[in-house]
Parts: C-alpha cells; structure tokens; sequence
C-alpha cells in the first residue's frame, strides 16, 4: 500500500511496537511484537515466555496422581477436559476399564466446562470489538455453572476432580437437579446472545471478512478446535476419535467454510447449542455404579509410549507420555492448542489493521498459560 | 447499499440489541445475581465440599485422629505438608508407638489439590470452607494443625 502522502515531503516508515506483556487484549501475558506502517500490520510475532512453569518438566518428578493438578493450571478454562486427558492416558496404558458412570460424568461435566469457556469467551470478544455489556451477560451463564462444579468438585476452576481409574468422589445429590436447571436457564439466554452480538452491523464489519484462515493453511499450522472448523477443517477428537461416553451421543460437528473471525465466532456460539444436547441426552441416565476402580496406591505404567488426545474447549489437547516402568514418566509432553493456534497469528494478520489484530486474537481463543505451560 | 440504508440498518440492529439490555434494566432488581461480599458475610455460605483450607478436627477432649502415617506427606505433590513424628510410649499399652509431633501445613503453597485427604486412612484432615486467608505476613501462612498437647484418639489405627 502506498502510504506516502502525495505532494509532500512526509513519508511514513515502519516501526516496531510492542503489544503486551501486561496488555488486556493479549489475555495474559503474552508479548507481541508489531512491525507497523502506520496502522498496518506488517509482521507480528509472538514472544512467549512469561509464564513458562516448566509444567512438562514437573511432570517428571510427580506420580501418575500428583500430575492431574498440573494440568488444572494450563488451560485454566477446560481443566476438567485436561484433567480427563492425563487420566484418560494412565488408564489406556493400565488397561484399565473404568464404570460407564464415570464415563458419564466426565462427559457431562467436560461439555459444562466448554460451555463455561465458551460463555467466558463469548463475552470478552464482545469486549474486545467494543461491546462491554457483553461480558457481563456472559459471566451471568458461567456463574451457574461455577456454582455446579463448586458444589461437587469443590472448586470452581481448578477442579482436580479426575484421578486415574475414576473420579475423587461422586457427584453431589443435587448434581443432576442443578445442570437440568442450568439446561432450562440457558436455553432462554442463547438466543438472546445472538441477539445482542451476531446480528449487529458494527460486529459484523468489525468480523466479516477480517483475518481469513483458509482450509488448506488450518492444517498446515495445525489449527484445532473452533479455529480448524472456522475454516472448514473436520477435526473435532469427539468426533473422529470419541472417548468416555462421546460413542455414545449424538452431535453434530460445526463445520463453516468461511474462515473469517466472524465464521470462528459461530462455530463456537452453535457449538454451546451442540453441547447442551449432549448434556440433555445423558443427564436423565447417568449409570449406577462406582465412581471409581480401585488403583494401586503407586501407579507404575508398563514400559512404552502412550498417546491420548481428547478436544478441549479450544481444540486438540494431546498427552505423550514415556514410561520406563517407574513411579514416575520419563517424559510427558503436551501438544496444547493454543501454541499451534498462535503460530498462525501472523499469517491470518499481516496486511490488516491493529484493531483487526485483536479481533482475530479473540476469536484464536487463546489462554496464555497454555501456550506456556 | 446505500448510504442512508446502512446507517438505517445501524439503528436497526443497535435497537434490537437494545431490546435485550432494556429488559433487564427493567427486570433487574428481581433476578439480581450480584453477591453483596462483604456485607453478606454473616448468612454467606460456601458448599460443603469447597476446598478453602487443610484443618485437623479435634473433639472436646483435645484429641485427634492422626497416627502419623505420612501417607499426606507422600501424597503432596509440592511439599506443602511435614509431618514431624517420634515414637512415643503409648500410656495404655506401654509400647512405643509412632506418634504426631507436629503436622505442618504450609497454605501458601498449598494449591488444593485434595490428595492429601483422599489419601488419609483415618479421616484426620479435611477441608475447611474458610476462605479468607489473606494475612500481612507470610510466615503465618504455615500452620501447624495439631493442637498444643494434643493426643491420638483412642481406638484409631491406621
């Protein structure tokens, strides 16, 4: 673009600005570092790294046991989902078959858990375009939810409430009672979400069109999750690869071939709709049955390499882990979401404005201690 | 479209999401979910199963339930709990017995896991729903929550 400003003298040059460590729009501390012309974006990188706790590493020195809590603290808004990933990991390399009622409720707490990071999420893009009384209206619906894991896990975001071979205790009496309620509740205030966002013309132009992702750049950059879907790119681990009690549902993967933030932004509003059915197909017959099978109180997986990889509410989490044989894994890594997520920042961004920039963040998602570990 | 149209669709739309917040502000005052903390604090309830702190229940006679088993020392993932132990001679059969001389838990570090009660064999530690535990030195933060004088319960084997 020719920015030089005709019949003068002036011209404009690009320079370096920093965006982050302690900016609102990067959700965290995530440093980003803007080559602009004016406000054009013409290079932007992703500098991480500061709120890097070696998570991988203190893996290593924790039991099969202890590890479930680290995984609370990487992405904070579907820690049961991670949770389940790491249990789900120690259970394949065991063989161990736990009760369908396990199943169950794991399913059923993982898809509240992606409901209320979708609710939050809902509610900052709105925010991050523009629109304030959005976030308050997303946190209403969230705080319902908070309060069903509070009353059984006893937390309300760091839940730990998964352990290899089960679950730490069973679901509280008004468990069930309380989701059917939150059902009901949210059925009412869905649609006004779309009435209050989606089909506003300021939103639309701030989305439409902005910060396109095509399919064929979805997998190279490895994009999961609403982003991978966003761009037409079937990549949904409930789907393709179904564990706990997905088998067993009915649900529909949202697939929209546009790409743009505003095609991300619907996948995840209609897949709030798809996880309510999911929690509506088995709130009504969760299994009797134990909640959990009884494990060696030290956890030795068999000698190898084990793989699980479940989706979280912001794409493909993966579990490796390395067993020698001991009480501890020689090695386990993460493949998060969000770290695959960010490398395309600068791809789908380059060319377009700073306030674009943000657009697009909100809708990667991204939670910065994800990125991290 | 044209110029006039937009900004007519504008409006539109603008009212529409208008509608929804209007509502509300009407409607507010029955559906308020807004906790009033701190002045709810007298009738403010937490649920039974809330993990705010680590604590030692103690009956009237100032006795506990800990053997010293360390079983929670071991199953903390960061260290948060000690366990200093010594064997004692048990007054009513006159072996010597392992027995708690301090439990130490450090709540700064603590990150409420729970492990530490799932793994106690004898119910010695649960959850207390306190949640304000903010102090101005941090050296308080490290509890010891056996009481002064303290003894095992009788009859509680691990």
């Amino acid at each position: 673009m020719d920015t030089t400003i005709k019949n003068s003298n002036l011209k404009s040059e690009e320079y370096f600005i920093n965006m982050g460590p302690q900016h609102p729009a990067t959700h965290g501390v995530l440093r980003l570092l803007l080559t602009i012309d004016g406000e054009i974006i013409k290079k932007v990188e992703p500098d991480l790294g500061y709120i890097h706790r070696s998570i991988e590493k203190m893996c290593e020195r924790d039991s099969y046991q202890q590890i479930v809590h680290l995984t609370d603290r990487m992405d904070y808004l579907s820690s049961h989902i991670n949770n389940e990933a790491v249990c789900l990991t120690v259970e394949k390399a065991l063989e161990l078959e736990v009760p369908e009622r396990v199943k169950v409720i794991r399913t059923i707490i993982g898809e509240l858990t992606r409901i209320a990071s979708h609710t939050l999420w809902w509610g900052v893009m709105g925010m991050d375009v523009g629109a304030l009384t959005t976030y308050f209206y997303g946190f209403r619906d969230r705080e319902m939810i908070n309060d069903i894991f509070e009353e059984t896990c006893g937390a309300r975001l760091t839940m730990n409430y998964n352990i290899p071979g089960g679950l730490m205790f069973d679901i509280h009496p008004n468990f069930v009672k309380r989701v059917k309620d939150f059902i009901a509740h949210f059925k009412t205030k869905l649609p006004e979400y779309d009435t209050l966002l989606s089909g506003n013309v300021i939103f639309q132009k701030r989305t439409k069109g902005v910060g396109i992702l095509t399919k064929e750049d979805a997998i190279s950059f490895g994009a999961s999750g609403p982003v991978g879907r966003g761009s037409g790119y079937s990549c949904d681990v409930r789907k393709h690869h179904p564990y706990s009690a997905l088998d067993k549902v009915k649900f529909k993967e949202i697939l929209k071939t546009e790409g743009d933030t505003f095609a991300r932004y619907q996948v995840r509003v209609e897949e709030m709709w798809e996880s309510l059915s999911i929690i509506e197909q088995l709130i009504d017959n969760i299994p009797e049955g134990d909640y959990k099978v009884a494990t060696n109180a030290v956890i030795k997986l068999p000698k190898g390499e084990f793989y699980q990889k479940v989706e979280t509410a912001r794409g493909e989490l993966g579990v490796y882990v390395v067993s020698t044989g001991t009480k501890n894994p020689y090695r386990v890594k993460f493949r998060s979401p969000g770290f695959s997520n960010i490398s395309l920042l600068n791809h789908i961004t380059v060319g377009g404005k700073i306030g674009d920039l943000v657009a697009t963040m909100a809708t990667l998602d991204i939670v910065v201690p994800d990125i991290d570990r | 479209m044209s110029y006039f149209g937009d900004i007519y669709k504008g409006i539109k739309t603008l009212l529409t999401g208008m509608s929804v917040t209007g509502k509300y502000f009407i409607t507010s005052r029955k559906g308020a979910i807004t906790q009033q903390y701190p002045d709810n604090r007298d009738n403010l309830k937490m649920f039974d199963r809330f993990r705010g702190e680590v604590v030692m229940p103690h009956n009237e006679n100032n006795e506990h339930r800990c053997t010293g088993c360390q079983k929670c020392e071991l199953a903390c993932p960061n260290g948060t709990i000690e366990i200093i132990w010594d064997r004692q001679i048990d007054p009513e059969t006159g072996k010597k017995k392992k027995m708690i001389d301090k439990h130490i838990y450090h709540l700064g570090m603590c990150t409420m896991c729970g492990l530490c009660i799932e793994a106690c064999p004898t119910d010695a530690i649960k959850w207390a729903q306190n949640f304000e535990n903010s102090v101005y030195d941090r050296t308080k933060l490290t509890r010891v929550l056996n009481k002064p004088g303290s003894k095992l319960m009788p009859g509680v084997e691990d």
